[in-house]
């Protein structure tokens, strides 16, 4: 049992075109640890040196919107992660 | 020999390949479409290999590695990254990787990039795994050193290695200045007397210019030139005054620019385009007519190569990565604008053509053989 997290298009390459991919963890960090593993690469894209969610980037668990790598994520959640595309 | 210009832009990685005549070029491309490409540039040391720092309006910075000459390339599996901070300390992330180098020729697997925020990273892998240059990074005195920034935040580039000596390096932030080291980045002095800073209360800072663009010349190392916010300047070292050669520009075209590049073997010879750095700094060709200045005495004079550009109304803008020279006995320099034109000279600028147009807003030209 784990969570399913949604990947926004711009990260796709790192998950051989796959939109939604299964992990596990019981709080964001964990699970973007899972999908590192998975993906490599792919979390620092999302999450800079100093552990802050990077700008025009947004996690949400479920439908509310995680602000910290601490937030709980449970068996049976849907992480999102979104790219607010912005800009020409 | 056939040539390759790299062309780096906002939306993505192109290619112009020519043969040995440069008669005529062929574009290919996007790699990496939508991708932020700042610069591209060739490994002398093994000439199939390439690094190109990237990222993505969204995405953050990365670097990656071709060493197949740009056919395919493989990530990087640590980005230059500042060290975590302590607690109450400066939390700096890099937001772009800005600038690459090449490292000394008997360090055959040493890069360097430069950051924004201003950092200095290195790599002992080929680029694969990057560590910050603690020496610099953590300086106590970087805070004043790249205190102003731009309007883009403060950047990192011109990172130089002496060839005759992998310990001297040389590196410079704008806004911030030029900084030397002799013990392979863990010590830095600024190197910054004689340049203006018309933008500072005080003229003669030791720190706080702007340098745009600084080149050495790969066979006469002890010469420097610098492409400065307020002029153009050349530094013959162990001198630490630079002497402004942009003071003999024609007065109404002035000394302002962003790239400064150089002849590949004669160290006297030095190509600018010069840019408005009036009122409100438009920072596009003067009066709407494009031109190259050659010096070919060291700065001494210059001459005005347009012959082929356009004659009116072409508001250029060539960002600092975005001019190059290919090795040619009379080598080609070629230039793209951020209107996405890529024009190339011949015969040492003596006559222009364009060679691409209609390509995003380029930010580097940068030669491969």
């Amino acid at each position: 049992m784990g969570c399913t997290v949604r990947i926004a298009s711009p990260l796709r390459s790192y998950t051989a075109g796959a939109a939604t991919l299964a992990a596990r963890g019981s709080t964001l960090a964990e699970v973007l640890a899972h999908l590192e593993q998975r993906c490599p690469g792919i979390r620092f894209r999302m999450i800079d040196e100093q552990n802050r969610i990077r700008p025009h980037l947004r996690l949400f668990v479920n439908t509310s919107e995680a602000l910290e790598l601490s937030a709980s994520v449970r068996d049976g959640d849907t992480v999102h992660i979104i790219c607010a595309l912005s800009g020409g | 020999m056939a040539a390759t210009l790299w062309i780096g832009t906002r939306k993505g990685l192109f290619a112009l390949r020519a043969g040995a005549a440069r008669g005529a070029w062929k574009l290919s491309g996007p790699q990496f479409l939508g991708h932020t490409i700042h610069h591209v540039v060739q490994d002398l040391r093994d000439p199939r290999a390439l690094l190109m720092a990237a990222k993505t309006g969204h995405l953050g910075p990365t670097v990656y590695r071709s060493d197949d000459r740009g056919r395919s390339w493989r990530e990087a599996s640590e980005p230059p990254a500042f060290r975590k901070a302590a607690e109450g300390e400066e939390a700096r992330a890099v937001q772009r990787v800005f600038w690459l180098t090449a490292g000394h020729a008997t360090q055959a697997a040493t890069w360097y990039a430069g950051s924004s925020p201003a950092g200095l990273f290195r790599s002992t892998d080929g680029g694969d795994h990057w560590q910050p240059v603690a020496g610099f990074n953590d300086h106590p005195m970087r805070p004043k050193w790249a205190a102003l920034g731009t309007p883009d935040g403060e950047f990192l580039h011109s990172i130089l290695v002496d060839p005759r000596d992998p310990a001297h390096l040389y590196i410079a932030i704008s806004i911030g200045g030029v900084f030397e080291s002799t013990d392979a980045g863990s010590s830095w002095t600024p190197l910054n007397q004689g340049c203006a800073a018309d933008f500072l209360p005080d003229a003669e800072v030791p720190f706080g210019h702007d340098p745009h663009c600084v080149v050495q010349h790969p066979r006469l190392p002890d010469r420097l030139y610098q492409q400065n916010h307020c002029g153009i300047y050349r530094l013959d070292r162990p001198g630490r005054r630079w002497q402004r050669i942009g003071a003999s520009m024609p007065k109404k075209i002035g000394d302002v620019g962003f790239p400064i590049v150089l002849h590949p073997r004669d160290p006297d010879t030095a190509w600018v385009l010069p840019m408005d750095g009036q009122t409100v700094w438009p920072r596009t060709s003067i009066d709407g007519k494009p031109a190259v200045y050659v010096t070919r005495d060291g700065g001494a004079t210059w001459r005005r190569k347009d012959q082929g550009l356009p004659r009116s109304q072409a508001w250029f803008t060539v960002l600092r990565q975005a001019m190059c020279t290919d090795a040619r006995t009379q080598p080609g320099v070629y230039f793209g604008t951020t209107a996405g034109e890529v024009w190339a000279g011949r015969n040492a600028g003596e006559r222009w053509h364009c060679i691409a147009r209609h390509l995003p807003e380029i930010y580097s030209v940068s030669y491969a053989h």
